[in-house]
């Protein structure tokens, strides 16, 4: 097993052609592929087409959230503006994944936990009386900070999993996981091998089977909750030219740890201190003249 | 740098520390070789004694009960284990599940489940012959479609597996990664839907598992049988007839003066054996596959 180049179909931007790859090593180029699957490859390239012009807008207005008796969020309100990335930066236990995890109500999912104020999709309360949960987690899609593709299923199955389980009719399966995997730049790496199982993947491969995973039930807006801690500098570099090219069909945030990649990519950056937002502004103004103190003895290393 | 360093600086291993790890050592070796013993002596008996009585016709024919010439084989003993244990296992292992499933997946740390927790066990801890009596008072004594009968013996049997299911099916599903149940949950799964297409699929190598080791815990049990099933010589498929079965052959056969009758059962014994070893051997098998980490 030699590393091959990159794929000539790559739908990954060309910055990313000249950059040596090791997780290509298994994709074998010269392998047939379907008629359908050429289709498809051609009609996006060289990037995934916008379904819809734009995402829709997540506002948060007061939001609170607790752990039994902790206050992990204090009235924070936020605006996520559409098909933008917006990162969310800070020290650990600052509530930055509390917080995200409020968007999607997984944060109900923990026991003793709640979360109050109001969190609109466009115009709509998601925590509203009649909203229905699954309906929320559908429109708002989470990518994890751990690789976890489901270890019983092939990787087809995997992308297709958000389609069954959320018992979606009417759609063309194999199409779209085709569609998920290209948009997510996977398809190359995995065309040949779609029965094989998720969990044999790499890391940096599992985390786009994941993002393909989903994208293709075809959510308004995706969480990521720290995707690329667990990955390598090459295939974090990936990810992270992933989210630019899927910031042109959703509206993305990002937990991040790492203020290189904020800074990278994210055009606002949010910066909360211990369940407080302390400043939401443009990602050069975050890092370069933050207008808060605290924002600026985080971002210069002062502490945290 | 490390040629200036003196190699002195570090103090020998004491000798009365020496001797202690030595006689330490000795001790838990000594216990171990004592466990082991009756284990060897236990299958070598089996298999001297047994192995004697086996013969084509000790599989085909069923005991006859005659006091002279032939005493016959044990055909009907193993089919009635098997209709007894299979019919157990029907009732046991998807309530077991069941229940498992409730605690994990929905009681979680609830008062209610605690409770559960709690009765299962206890349940566990209880012995096999109340199982037994409890069955014969509650469904023989009151002629509930009839005295003796296989299903009871099932019934009893079933009480015996349910807590060893729910018990070995909790540890499973608690191996589940929540990180799989998250991520179903943020696809837009309804929870029913994250159960049975996630969280089951990713233990079921474990499950079957643990539902093995109760299968083969309840094939060996004698007491819940004993005043449920009751004994009868003959084979027959109807669970609502009495039925025969190998721990119950056994018993009546080794309370017999004559050498045969004894005989037969050392070999019903060594079958019992094959038998629950196979089980165990499936179920370290499927446990392999598992891809959840032990």
């Amino acid at each position: 097993m030699t590393p091959d180049p990159p794929p000539a179909t790559s739908v990954d931007p060309p910055r990313d052609a000249d950059m040596p790859d090791r997780e290509h090593d298994r994709a074998s180029q010269d392998a047939p592929v379907g008629a359908s699957a050429r289709e498809i490859a051609a009609g996006v390239e060289p990037r995934p087409a916008p379904e819809r012009a734009t995402a829709r807008a997540i506002r948060l207005r007061d939001v609170n959230a607790y752990y039994g008796d902790a206050h992990a969020i204090r009235a924070v309100s936020l605006d996520y503006a559409p098909n933008q990335v917006t990162a969310m930066i800070g020290p650990s236990g600052c509530g930055k994944s509390t917080l995200v995890r409020c968007i999607n109500r997984m944060h109900e999912e923990i026991p003793g936990a709640r979360a109050d104020g109001e969190i609109l999709l466009d115009d709509l309360d998601i925590n509203g009386a009649d909203v229905d949960v699954v309906a929320v987690r559908r429109a708002i899609g989470m990518v994890f900070q751990k690789p976890n593709p489901f270890p019983t299923m092939s990787i087809f199955d995997n992308v297709a999993a958000g389609l069954r389980l959320s018992g979606m009719r009417g759609v063309d399966l194999r199409e779209r996981v085709e569609r998920s995997l290209i948009g997510a730049g996977l398809w190359d790496e995995v065309k040949d091998r779609l029965g094989r199982p998720g969990i044999g993947l790499s890391g940096g491969q599992q985390q786009r089977l994941c993002i393909a995973r989903t994208i293709a039930v075809e959510p308004d807006v995706i969480l990521m909750d720290e995707p690329c801690s667990a990955l390598d500098p090459i295939a974090t570099l990936k990810i992270e030219d992933l989210i630019q090219e899927l910031k042109e069909r959703y509206t993305i945030v990002i937990v991040t740890h790492n203020m290189q990649q904020a800074a990278r990519m994210a055009d606002t950056t949010a910066f909360m201190l211990m369940g407080e937002l302390v400043e939401h502004a443009p990602t050069e103004k975050i890092f370069g003249r933050p207008g808060d103190s605290r924002t600026e003895e985080y971002v210069t290393g002062k502490f945290g | 740098m490390s040629a200036t360093t003196p190699a002195t600086v570090l103090p020998a291993v004491s000798p009365r520390r020496r001797r202690a790890d030595r006689i330490a050592r000795g001790l838990v070796l000594a216990f171990t070789v004592v466990a082991i013993v009756p284990l060897v002596l236990i299958l070598y008996f089996l298999v001297r004694e047994g192995l004697g009585a086996w013969s084509a016709d000790f599989f085909t024919t069923d005991p006859t009960g005659r006091f002279l010439g032939d005493p016959g084989g044990i055909r009907s003993a193993i089919l009635g284990t098997i209709e007894m244990v299979a019919l157990a296992s029907l009732i046991a292992v998807p309530m077991g599940v069941g229940v498992a499933l409730y605690l994990v997946e929905y009681g979680k740390r609830s008062g209610f489940a605690n409770v559960v927790r709690y009765f299962v066990d206890v349940m566990t801890g209880v012995p096999s012959v109340v199982f037994g009596l409890f069955v014969y008072i509650v469904l023989v004594v009151t002629k509930v479609a009839g005295t003796f009968a296989a299903w009871k013996g099932s019934v009893a049997l079933a009480l015996l597996m349910l807590p060893v299911v729910t018990r070995s099916a909790e540890v499973v599903l608690n191996l589940v990664p929540n990180a799989l149940r998250e991520a179903a949950l943020a696809l837009g799964a309804p929870r029913w839907k994250v159960v049975t297409r996630i969280v089951l699929p990713t233990a079921l190598p474990g499950l079957v598992t643990g539902s093995l080791l109760a299968v083969a815990r309840a094939a060996g049990e004698t007491a819940p049988l004993l005043f449920t099933a009751a004994f009868v010589l003959g084979a027959n498929a109807d669970l609502s007839q009495r039925m025969n079965s190998l721990p119950l052959q056994i018993f009546n056969d080794v309370g017999q003066a004559q050498d045969r009758l004894v005989q037969r059962a050392w070999g019903a014994a060594l079958t019992l054996v094959l038998l629950v070893l196979a089980l165990t051997l499936v179920a370290r098998l499927i446990q392999r596959r598992s891809k959840l980490a032990p």
